[in-house]
């Protein structure tokens, strides 16, 4: 393990700048709906891969279809949009599926940040992962920046993690997320190997007192 | 004050308190399969790093596997490059593989139970949202993303946030031929789909005691459709009846120092919950969705609510895309196919459930034939299922009454291999999730509901209370 240690202790120095998620500056990617499930942000036909390259394409593959095919417009398809880098979510956004696929499609589409109503846990944990802010907004507030981002697509809106707020024009607003996941965006540090490899003494001796760990001789919880 | 199962087992597996305010965890089983794992592997490779404790890491693989005609290479070049690098990674790291070469293959959350790796008082994490099916056991078991997988192999370890514990008790007993999906999906109606976000929820209650260990596993597979990542039934003799003497078990003098681990990581009497929910069992009947998420449901005999009814959900677009009326029935609405499988009713209970409604058909002199026009396929949830389907004679009852009994995998659950809807078939489905385009077809509608009533709506033709159908002329 020790060898182990150093490496991604190595990876970490190379990649720490490149990791911090402040300030997120760009135009809005407005899209309306609640409880939107990783199915649709990734149908599951996209993950037959064994690489995360190249998802960004179908982020929301289906849907789009579906709308173009009625003579629609997704706004992942639409021209004002494209290079916009905060998406606004509704309510539960993605639910679901597991798949890391979806914040993956998400973020090589070149989406940067997420602010919406709610996230769903494991989706949100993913997020973490990939290092793709997500921050959450009053019912009234997402009501306002819905309104004043699909009035007008070039408008500049900033999510800063430092404090806690959404800038929409000359609007701000808010924003909540947990801690933790703020300050491990903000400093960079969500990839999370090398802290929890850091650890392996301390893992092998929770690892050892654990009664399935040792043909169950350490037995009672306190 | 007391603690719940989910605080005493949460720390018994601290590692430490991370600065961040998370806690690493110990994962006492890690289980994975081939779609959620190739990249966690490739970041391994890429860090120089390799699997800490490969003796806790079980694989098999069940998403992309075909269910007939199984020859290598798979037909599917981006399926069969998934098994390659799932079969080249487990031998690479030395991980035990159940492999389909060996007939040893299954859903991950079928296999790990049955061979018996999932146990009371572990934490169990894979790389797939119904991994809260282990917390039948009395187990802290939950889904993970790719990356989080690379820390598992890493170190054996997570960073996780604390959850709370929200009692979830069903008192009562449960009308007749009301069965545990019925639960989940009343569940998930009553509490939404996202009341269970930064919750564990604890099943409790007379109805969870007396369910077997199937049943639970088909509610707590649900925990994670009603937003809970994570829900656990008290382990009990029922637990341990279930357990003893499979393959990964405990033995001999083990055996019993291992039922007082799992005595003492139950609930204490005087445990201090988050919130506590109560709901009468005798309420619930035959529960079927309607809509494009699993909390859009109905009672089989009532009818379909309004575009705008209560709480933030605005209807139309479920409806839209399930080409659905509001105020109809869903009673008599034709299917075109039937799925029976999935790590939520794919268990040898779940086809017995379904030959006993057949047999009980023939004996009245009913038909017991899968429909003109319905394409009906039961997929059983592992080579063992599979195994004991045709070993209690349920396989030849299937395939007599016109269910294609096929190989085992997740088949039309998520219609990453072959199996899949065509256009806008409806199909009732023992799965767990209606999402749009979920069983493969853009368009594909599905409708969640009990075996039993797959079942009836298969030989039927149309979505039917299964209670009704021994009644009325043969």
């Amino acid at each position: 393990m020790s060898h182990a240690r150093e490496d991604s202790a190595t990876y970490d120095a190379r990649t720490a700048s490149e990791l911090r998620r402040a300030r997120i500056t760009g135009r809005a990617l407005p899209l309306l709906g609640d409880d939107i499930d990783t199915d649709r942000i990734i149908p599951a036909r996209f993950l037959r891969s064994v690489v995360f390259e190249g998802l960004g394409e179908h982020a929301f593959a289906d849907d789009r279809a579906a709308l173009r095919a009625q003579g629609g417009l997704h706004p992942f398809d639409d021209p004002a949009r494209a290079g916009a880098s905060l998406l606004v979510v509704g309510h539960h956004f993605g639910c679901g599926s597991s798949r890391e696929h979806a914040p993956q499609a998400l973020y090589r589409r070149g989406l940067r940040a997420i602010v919406g109503g709610s996230f769903a846990e494991i989706f949100f944990g993913n997020c973490v992962s990939v290092g793709l802010p997500c921050a959450q907004l009053s019912p009234a507030d997402l009501a306002r920046v819905f309104a004043l981002t699909s009035q007008d697509a070039s408008l500049e809106l900033s999510l800063d993690l430092t404090r806690r707020e959404l800038e929409v024009g000359a609007e701000r607003f808010p924003v909540s997320l947990p801690e933790a996941a703020r300050v491990a965006w903000v400093e960079g540090t969500w990839d999370s190997t090398a802290e929890l490899a850091s650890a392996a003494e301390e893992t092998r001796r929770v690892a050892r007192s654990l009664p399935y760990m040792n043909e169950f001789l350490t037995e009672t919880v306190d | 004050m007391g603690k719940t199962l989910y605080q005493k087992v949460f720390e018994r597996h601290t590692v430490r308190q991370l600065p961040s305010g998370q806690h690493q965890l110990f994962v006492g089983l890690h289980l994975i399969h081939e779609v959620t794992t190739p990249q966690a592997f490739s970041m391994l490779e890429e860090r120089g790093l390799r699997v800490a404790y490969p003796e806790r890491t079980f694989a098999t693989v069940d998403h992309i596997i075909p269910t007939r005609g199984l020859t290598r290479p798979l037909a599917d070049p981006e399926a069969e490059a998934m098994l390659a690098a799932l079969e080249r990674n487990v031998e690479a790291s030395s991980i035990r593989y159940f492999s389909q070469a060996r007939g040893e293959n299954g859903i991950v959350h079928v296999l790990g139970p049955e061979r018996g790796l999932t146990q009371p008082g572990m934490t169990i994490c894979c790389g797939d949202s119904h991994t809260s099916t282990h917390g039948a056991f009395g187990a802290i078991a939950f889904g993970i993303g790719t990356s989080q997988v690379r820390d598992v192999l890493a170190t054996q370890t997570l960073a996780v946030t604390k959850l709370k514990v929200r009692r979830v008790e069903l008192y009562g007993r449960l009308a007749r031929g009301v069965y545990a999906k019925d639960v989940a999906l009343f569940l998930i109606a009553k509490l939404g789909v996202q009341a269970g976000v930064g919750y564990a929820h604890e099943l409790a209650g007379e109805v969870f005691e007396r369910f077997s260990m199937e049943e639970r596993m088909t509610v707590c597979n649900m925990s994670v459709e009603g937003g809970a990542r994570v829900g656990y039934v008290q382990p009990d003799s029922t637990t341990y009846d279930y357990l003893e003497g499979r393959e990964f078990s405990p033995r001999g003098a083990a055996w019993e120092r291992a039922v007082r681990y799992w005595e003492s990581t139950r609930s204490d009497a005087d445990a201090r919950y988050d919130d506590v929910v109560r709901f009468d069992a005798s309420e619930i009947e035959p529960v079927v969705t309607w809509g494009i998420h699993p909390g859009q449901s109905i009672p089989v005999g009532g009818t379909l609510p309004a575009e705008n009814g209560q709480g933030r959900e605005n209807l139309r677009e479920a409806y839209q895309y399930m080409q659905l009326e509001p105020g109809r029935p869903l009673a008599g609405t034709p299917i075109q196919v039937a799925f029976i499988g999935s790590c939520t009713n794919g268990r040898a209970s779940d086809f017995a459930e379904v030959a006993e409604l057949i047999l009980a058909l023939r004996r009245a002199g009913k038909r017991a034939t899968v429909a003109p026009g319905v394409r009906a396929l039961a997929v059983p949830g592992s080579q063992a299922v599979r195994a004991e389907l045709i070993q209690r004679g349920h396989a030849a009852i299937l395939t007599e009454a016109g269910f294609d009994l096929r190989e085992p995998g997740c088949s039309m659950c998520l219609a990453m291999n072959p199996d899949r809807l065509e256009g806008d078939e409806l199909c009732a489905s023992t799965s767990n999730r209606n999402f749009k385009g979920r069983q493969g077809s853009p368009r594909g509608r599905t409708l969640l509901m009990s075996p039993v009533m797959v079942a009836a709506a298969a030989l039927t033709g149309v979505v039917t209370d299964a209670r009704r159908l021994m009644e009325g002329p043969a």
